[in-house]
């Protein structure tokens, strides 16, 4: 066990097949960890395990083998230490927005009045500037509201740890792009440990301190996790302008693109191990040759999402 | 637009019940040369009004049966002469009581069965045979072993309007979206509340509908009952107004059983409507 605020060790995660013959592992060999108050970012082909990953250390799945700990204890079951952003937002829609987010307060809080449930409850929503919104039902929402709703319910228990899966996988560009501005600035602000599921490359450049990219399933591992060096006072209108910015693209484009599957055969023993996935800075100059020949900075790809889509 | 709609709507709902009371009053209009010639005036007499041939009333009899029933329905002269309104309330009141057993037990087994797939699958072949019995075939073990024929009624209600409610409770419970169930056990939170607060209110939408369902059975099979064991209610009465050969007073029963059983529907479907949510 490390001193690490969340570590990771050995997980694998097998499912049983429907007949009977054993299943591939979808990953296994899974290591890293996070520090207090950092923002990871996930990102591999879609079906790689990263919501199996999530899921595990939401407490909502069992891993087959391997631990996580989470603050020196072992993840074992949900709990409220750890809040979750589900993709489809996943409110009740029979409740007020404030009464979704009252009710995760009043879980956390069970003694508190219920002026004060309300109260707490109404800060987080006007956090993610919903203030007006409060008394309506979700299905009286747009899709980037309920997703906000998500949000201000996670981070309204003031949980150690936030696990997002894809919470903007459904948004227009648009959208997301405000969205993403308002939780880099919660984040900022709170220094919010996060594990973040994104199919988004950029996404992940603007939100993330490290990015973990994981290789194709089945036997999905770590293949590198990549550590996005620009200052943490980013935003979304100036990260273009940083020569950095199109390095690490590059970079995560060209692993998602051309690496991915590389990591899957018996010889990958021979350069990649698991346990030790490589940390890479592709956003300095120096170690870029090291690491990776990347296309030159004029041809960057067209794609903004190069997986699933 | 939707006014004009329905006033249409309204106006052939008029036309087509004029219509079917001019056929009605058509087919059994008394044929004055017949009542002459026949002479069997008697027997007519015997029939009811003694003016008519088919014996079948004409909708004025009708007619006259529901301005006396409904102009007094609560009037008690004995064990066999009752207003309608008292025959509709011990019917009422026998629906009632085994429905309100019925969803006592439905719903907590339902809850239970839903949530686990063991129980489910354990309990489903009982299910599976007992749900497709007709109530009445309960009625003689009913009324061996429970020795009261009010009880039986209250019985055959009890066991007719549990098997949709279970179902659809177990169905309903089951079926609650993973997602509100992660929810709860994201946020630690305790099964009494998770029971109340995310599946009740998720699954009611279904349970109502079951309800609905059962009620409708209940009213159905009632009439049925009270016609078997007598005594009291709307089945009863019924079955005493043909046994007088009042058949006029059979067609306002008749006519008395669809409304309420309208009233019924219609307020399930209110409750339905009330915790139905929108996505
Ligand atoms: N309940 C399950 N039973 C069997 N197999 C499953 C189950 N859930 C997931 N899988 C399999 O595990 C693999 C990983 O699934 P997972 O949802 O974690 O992928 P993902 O990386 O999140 O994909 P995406 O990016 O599309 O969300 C997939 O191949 C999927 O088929
Ligand atoms: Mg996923």
């Amino acid at each position: 066990m490390s001193t690490h605020f969340l570590s990771v060790e050995s997980l694998k995660k097998v499912y049983p097949s429907a007949n009977g013959t054993p299943n591939p592992p979808v990953f296994e060999d899974i290591h890293f960890h996070i520090d207090k108050g950092e923002f990871v970012c996930i990102i591999g082909h879609s079906g790689c395990g990263k919501t199996t990953i999530l899921n595990v250390l939401a407490g909502l799945e069992e891993a087959s083998a391997g631990n996580a700990f989470m603050d020196s204890r072992e993840v074992k079951g949900p709990s409220l230490d750890r809040g979750v952003v589900f993709q489809s937002h996943a409110l009740m829609p029979w409740m007020s927005v404030l009464g979704n987010v009252a009710f995760a307060v009043k879980s956390k809080w069970p003694d508190w009045p219920k002026d004060k449930i309300a109260a707490h409850a109404s800060q987080y929503l006007e956090m993610v500037g919903l203030g007006h919104a409060i008394h309506k039902k979700p299905a009286e929402l747009s899709g980037g509201m309920k997703q906000r709703v998500g949000i201000a319910r996670a981070f309204a228990i003031q949980p150690k740890m936030l696990l997002l899966d894809e919470p903007f996988g459904a948004l227009d560009a648009l959208t997301r792009g405000t969205i993403q501005d308002e939780l880099l600035k919660i984040v900022q602000a709170t220094h919010q440990t996060v594990f973040m599921i994104t199919h988004d490359v950029d996404e992940a450049i603007l939100l993330a301190d490290k990015i973990m990219l994981m290789s194709n399933g089945p036997h999905a591992k770590i293949a590198e996790i990549v550590e996005v060096t620009m200052p943490r006072s980013r935003t979304r209108a100036e990260i273009h302008h940083d020569p950095q910015y199109y390095r690490i693209r590059n970079h995560l484009v060209d692993f998602l693109v051309n690496r991915s599957k590389t990591y899957a055969g018996a010889d990958a023993e021979t350069f990649h191990d698991p346990k030790n996935p490589p940390l890479v800075r592709p956003g300095l100059d120096d170690e870029l040759a090291a690491v990776v020949a990347l296309p030159t900075q004029q041809s960057v790809p067209a794609l903004r999402q190069v997986v699933n889509h | 637009m939707v006014s004009k709609f329905t006033l249409k709507a309204a106006f052939i709902s008029l036309m087509l019940l004029l219509v079917f009371l001019g056929a009605w009053q058509l087919a059994t209009q008394p044929r004055e040369s017949t009542a002459v010639i026949g002479g069997d005036a008697e027997y007519a007499a015997l029939m009811g009004k003694g003016e008519q041939k088919t014996g079948f009333p004409t909708p004025a009899m009708v007619g006259k049966s529901f301005v006396t029933y409904l102009s007094d329905p609560f009037y008690d002269k004995g064990p066999n002469d009752k207003g309608i309104g008292i025959q509709i309330a011990y019917s009422l009141g026998r629906v009632a009581l085994g429905f309100l057993l019925a969803t006592l037990i439905a719903l907590p087994v339902g809850f239970v069965i839903g949530m686990s797939p063991l129980l489910y699958r354990a309990f489903d072949p009982f299910i599976q045979v007992l749900k497709p019995i007709s109530p009445l075939a309960w009625m003689p073990l009913a009324l061996y072993s429970l020795k009261d024929s009010d009880i039986s009624g209250i019985f055959v209600i009890f066991i007719c309007s549990i098997w949709p409610m279970l179902l659809n409770t177990a169905f309903g419970v089951a079926s609650v979206r993973r997602d509100w169930i992660n929810v709860a056990r994201t946020l630690e939170v305790n099964p009494l509340r998770k029971a109340f607060l995310v599946i009740l209110p998720a699954a009611a939408p279904t349970i109502l509908t079951g309800m609905r369902i059962s009620m409708g059975i209940a009213w159905l099979v009632i009439v049925a009952a009270e016609m078997l064991v007598g005594g009291t209610g709307i089945g009863y009465f019924v079955w005493n107004e043909w046994n007088n050969l009042a058949l006029p007073n059979v067609i306002f029963a008749v006519v008395m059983i669809g409304v309420v059983g309208m009233f019924l529907d219609l307020f399930f479907g209110w409750l339905q409507k009330l915790v139905t949510y929108r996505e």
